[in-house]
């Protein structure tokens, strides 16, 4: 059996007194796009968060890539092939597009670096045509592109992507998942986090349903889209 | 007219002084979120060590060299032994805990150095000045620390604009989770910019030492005119604590010649002013 990219076994997280996570177990194989689904406030956002070590669980173990980084900070998370497309961005407005991507530009643990500046801006036009402008002067169509570049200059095994198309126009919104459906054919794990339940199930191997703070379905987009009344239970549709 | 002449320069020379303490508190703030009213104790520690080096050295600039490197470490230790404990904890905790701080510093200063004041003697071959009039002149030493200052500005500046340790820096003052996230590990970017804002606020020290007697609790009043440069140029602004500093530094001079009566309140009357028509200051984001 393959290392997996991520493993996390009963993990459980707490903002103050209030419970977040409760024995959550979860696991992405390497390349695999696994969907995180749910209603707002489920967990989905503190699930991310504690995986790419900026939350720290009260108990439970992270695996990465087969290395336990359950005490590891975030950085030494990104450093290992970690990368987070946070909600809101992350966009840097007081660097420029260029410096936002080349911030964290680094060689994955094979010494590659499969995702230098040139192919980041053959994915995103958009941004090789903006590299001198600062991150506040972008769309938001715009900013996505720079966190989802941004990421992919990392040399991540897996990427965590927290609600990509929020706000996008269709159009954008169907370009941003092209551009996510080449980066996981690419190789690189997903966990993706977003309200388009459709574009989702197209897009993953494999979907979790979270709900108070537990993981209450795991399967493929078949077995979620012939459970109808699941979908209308978890998912609100 | 020549006294306005004078006034105006050394209120730029205080100014570009000043800014080198102010850019030290800045960086402190704006990157870390830490309200350290500590750093006029930097800039006191390094008065006196510069007293006290150029007592071995004979020269300032010599014990300039050796006393930033010093202040540097000092205030890695300081950051890791004390400040650190501070970064997920509310204003109020970090100023309490770095007025304990001052009030160790300044007790440890009347230990080692006691309460009297003290000059430290510009270097011989800065002796004399520029003749500015039948008159005046202008003194060597003021030029070279100001000239110094410049240099360093310029110096910061081309670090914060053109290295990847500058847009670390930037990118800090604006998300300092997203840094971490990217692989940037916050702690170690913390401590070097804590030390680098104590040897900021030391350099001032140590050049102003032959400009003015080195006395207790002359770094309080650093301090204070620091915050009010980091509010009228924006919290984390070098290029703001630049023009801050420099503005503060010439309504200080010419407010002792025209408003001789208010001249300590021109300071605030221009922060005031800078608050109200821009509240997150000149070179800072909106508030």
């Amino acid at each position: 059996m393959s290392t997996l990219a991520i493993l996390a076994e009963n993990i459980n997280t707490h903002y103050g007194r209030s419970h977040i996570l409760r024995g959550v177990s979860f696991r992405v194989a390497p390349g695999e796009t696994v969907s995180l689904l749910g209603r707002n406030g489920m967990g989905k956002t503190t699930l991310l968060r504690t995986l790419a070590g900026l939350v720290r669980p009260s108990s439970g173990r992270v695996q990465l890539n087969g290395n336990d980084v359950t005490l590891s900070r975030a950085s030494v998370r990104s450093r290992a092939g970690l990368a987070i497309v946070p909600e809101g961005r992350g966009i840097f407005p007081n660097l420029t597009v260029a410096e936002n991507l080349t911030f964290a530009s680094r060689t994955n643990s094979k010494g590659e670096r499969p995702w230098p500046l040139e192919r980041v801006y053959a994915l995103f036009p958009r941004l090789s045509e903006r590299k001198h402008h600062w991150g506040n002067e972008l769309s938001g169509g715009e900013q996505q592109m720079l966190s989802i570049g941004r990421a992919l200059m990392t040399s991540p095994s897996i990427v965590l992507l927290d609600e990509a198309t929020e706000g996008l126009a269709p159009k954008l919104r169907d370009e941003i998942w092209s551009t996510v459906k080449q980066i996981t054919e690419s190789g690189i794990a997903a966990i993706i986090v977003d309200k388009n339940l459709n574009d989702l199930l197209a897009l993953a191997d494999r979907n979790t349903i979270m709900a108070k703070g537990e993981i209450v379905f795991d399967g493929s987009s078949a077995a979620l889209r012939a459970d109808e009344a699941l979908i209308h239970r978890h998912l609100g549709v | 007219m020549d006294l306005v002449l004078i006034q105006l320069l050394n209120g730029v020379q205080y100014g570009l002084l000043i800014f080198l303490a102010a850019s030290g508190l800045t960086l402190v703030f704006g990157i870390m979120g830490v309200i350290n009213l500590s750093h006029g104790s930097f800039y006191m520690l390094g008065a006196y060590g510069a007293l006290t080096l150029t007592q071995f050295t004979g020269d300032i600039f010599l014990s300039l060299a050796l006393g930033v490197p010093l202040a540097f470490v000092f205030g890695f230790i300081i950051e890791w032994l004390f400040i650190r404990h501070l970064y997920d904890r509310d204003h109020l905790q970090q100023v309490l805990l770095t007025f304990a701080l001052i009030l160790i510093f300044n007790e440890a200063q009347k230990i080692l150095w006691g309460s009297y004041p003290h000059s430290v003697p510009v270097p011989g071959y800065l002796q004399g000045g520029i003749k500015i009039s039948q008159f005046l002149s202008y003194p060597y030493y003021r030029v070279a620390v100001a000239a110094f200052c410049v240099a360093l500005a310029l110096a910061m500046m081309f670090v914060i604009q053109k290295t990847r340790i500058g847009r670390i820096i930037r990118a800090g003052e604006s998300n300092r989770e997203m840094v971490e996230a990217l692989g940037i590990d916050s702690r170690l970017l913390f401590r070097f910019v804590f030390a680098s804002g104590a040897a900021l606020a030391a350099t001032a020290g140590i050049v102003a030492a032959p400009l003015e007697s080195v006395y207790p609790g002359i770094g309080e009043p650093v301090l204070i005119i620091s915050f009010v440069v980091v509010v009228i140029g924006g919290i984390g602004s070098i290029k703001g604590a630049f023009v801050g500093a420099i503005l503060i530094g010439v309504a200080d001079a010419l407010g002792k010649v025209y408003f001789p009566a208010f001249s300590s309140s021109v300071v605030y009357a221009l922060m005031a002013a800078v608050l109200i028509a821009r509240p997150g200051g000149l070179f800072g984001r909106a508030a």
